[in-house]
């Protein structure tokens, strides 16, 4: 291995700014695809589990068809397939505002959201369906009783599931930049192209990803503590031990 | 519409030939490259996940470490990673087929070594006492009673596991590698019909990895441990 390492590269000329670039467009994106997918993720995983077969048809139609196909092809598909079909003034403005960060945001949301989903309908489901049951018969509707009986129990008791699959989410996010979205690994590569030095590129990007995965997980571990509900087996809490 | 029905028909044997079965010009292939990958990750998974219950620490630490980290870290970057270092490693480059294999095979074992970890300790305790009851050492009560029942506890699992890897190796095109993404893209530049060729790749990625969920679903009723 005859390799000069020459650390220097990262905080040298523009560096340093790319990486910052890079860190907060993947933030970004993550985070918007992220409000999408729960959206999405909510709204399908609920119907998957209601008492009414279209809509439960409709649900299981877009998880099925969006979680069997890689993201990759969903990233052309909504960058390179989808805008030729739009109205000429959205194109346009999508033109103007960055459309593969859009279309990113939407593959990442719209696939990652599938995958949510099946995390919701296995949190609703694990719910005694008793619960549903008794809020109808004490005169609350359909709607009423998953807002507010069902899904309240449920998105907590889903939180480590569901952290789960939001850091895979951040992770998938790396994959927008075979679309050319300026996102970290996006930039790691852009340090490399200018420098040569590969190792000390990637290794930033490997420890900003790791940084941020971390840092993800034991904040949403906090709000699993914060938010458990006492008494539940299912929602994971044991008795405090050490740092519990 | 009738011109993108076209296009694919015209390119059918590239696409699913070269690009999906991997014969031809190019060395590439989606199933050429997630079969050894599944199977290579496998293996290196069943040490990780021996590992990561040993006894010994200075064992249980690195295989921890190994699963952690991979599992950190985008599956974008390993395969970065593999296309920089290799070459540096090595001093001479490997074709894409190789870094594309190195790459899923070291990442995926990192997923496959929880995978064979749960597997193990699924199995009853009292399978381990009895084994050692009997005169068997911790290898072999390892290697003749728990990991053939452990892995029956893993296929569906394993076939999950497989529907992801499957997937993934598109990711493995950003490199050059001749898969049926890289194939549609390779097609696409020549024609440009780009939603007539990525919907017709979807529809090929999405009935095989349907097709293998519903297998799995299958398995896992078949194999749940209440019905054996």
């Amino acid at each position: 291995m005859n390799y000069r390492f020459d650390w220097s590269v990262l905080w040298k000329g523009q560096s340093g700014e790319w990486l910052w670039l890079g860190l907060i467009t993947t933030l970004g994106l993550s985070a918007l695809a992220w409000l999408l997918a729960v959206l999405l993720g909510i709204l399908s995983g609920a119907l998957r589990t209601v008492p009414f077969r279209p809509l439960r048809a409709l649900a299981t139609a877009y998880v099925e068809f969006f979680r069997n196909v890689p993201l990759l092809v969903w990233m052309f598909f909504w960058y390179f397939g989808v805008p030729p079909f739009l109205p000429q003034g959205l194109q346009d403005w999508l033109f103007d505002h960055g459309l593969e960060f859009w279309a990113g945001v939407t593959a990442l949301g719209v696939y990652s959201g599938a995958r949510f989903s099946e995390v919701l309908r296995s949190g609703i489901q694990s719910i005694p369906r008793t619960q549903f049951e008794a809020s109808v018969a004490s005169g609350l509707s359909t709607f009423q009783a998953y807002r507010y009986v069902i899904l309240p129990v449920a998105l907590r008791l889903i939180i480590p599931p569901a952290t789960n699959e939001s850091l895979n989410l951040l992770k998938n996010s790396s994959v927008a930049l075979t679309i050319s979205v300026a996102e970290l690994t996006f930039q790691t590569r852009q340090i490399e192209t200018y420098t040569a030095k590969a190792i000390e590129a990637l290794t930033a990007g490997t420890v900003i990803y790791l940084v941020l995965c971390v840092s993800l997980a034991s904040v949403m571990g906090w709000v699993e503590r914060r938010v458990a509900i006492p008494g539940l087996i299912a929602g994971g809490r044991r008795p405090r031990r050490g740092r519990g | 519409m009738i011109e993108g029905l076209d296009v694919i028909w015209r390119n059918l044997p590239f696409l699913m030939i070269q690009g999906f079965l991997g014969f031809g010009k190019f060395v590439g292939g989606t199933v050429r490259l997630a079969i050894p990958s599944i199977v290579l990750g496998f293996i290196l998974g069943i040490f990780i996940g021996i590992g990561r219950l040993a006894p010994r620490w200075w064992i249980r630490l690195p295989a921890t470490l190994y699963v952690e980290f991979f599992r950190g870290v985008p599956l974008v970057m390993v395969i970065f990673w593999m296309w920089f270092i290799i070459p540096i490693v090595l001093r001479t480059g490997i074709p894409e087929f190789g870094v594309a294999l190195t790459a899923f095979v070291i990442f995926e074992a990192a997923y496959l070594g929880e995978i064979v970890r749960a597997g193990i300790q699924s199995v009853a305790r009292g399978q381990v006492e009895a084994a050692t009851a009997v005169g068997l050492s911790g290898a072999q009560s390892m290697r003749y009673v728990v990991l053939p029942q452990a892995l029956k506890n893993m296929i569906p699992s394993l076939v999950t596991q497989f529907i992801v890897l499957f997937k993934d190796t598109s990711l493995a095109s950003i490199i050059g590698f001749m898969d049926l993404t890289k194939a549609a893209q390779v097609v696409n530049n020549r024609e440009v019909r780009p939603f007539a060729l990525y919907s017709f790749i979807a529809v090929v990625y999405w009935i095989c990895a349907y097709s293998m969920s519903r297998y799995a679903r299958h398995l896992e009723k078949r194999l749940s441990p209440t019905s054996s």
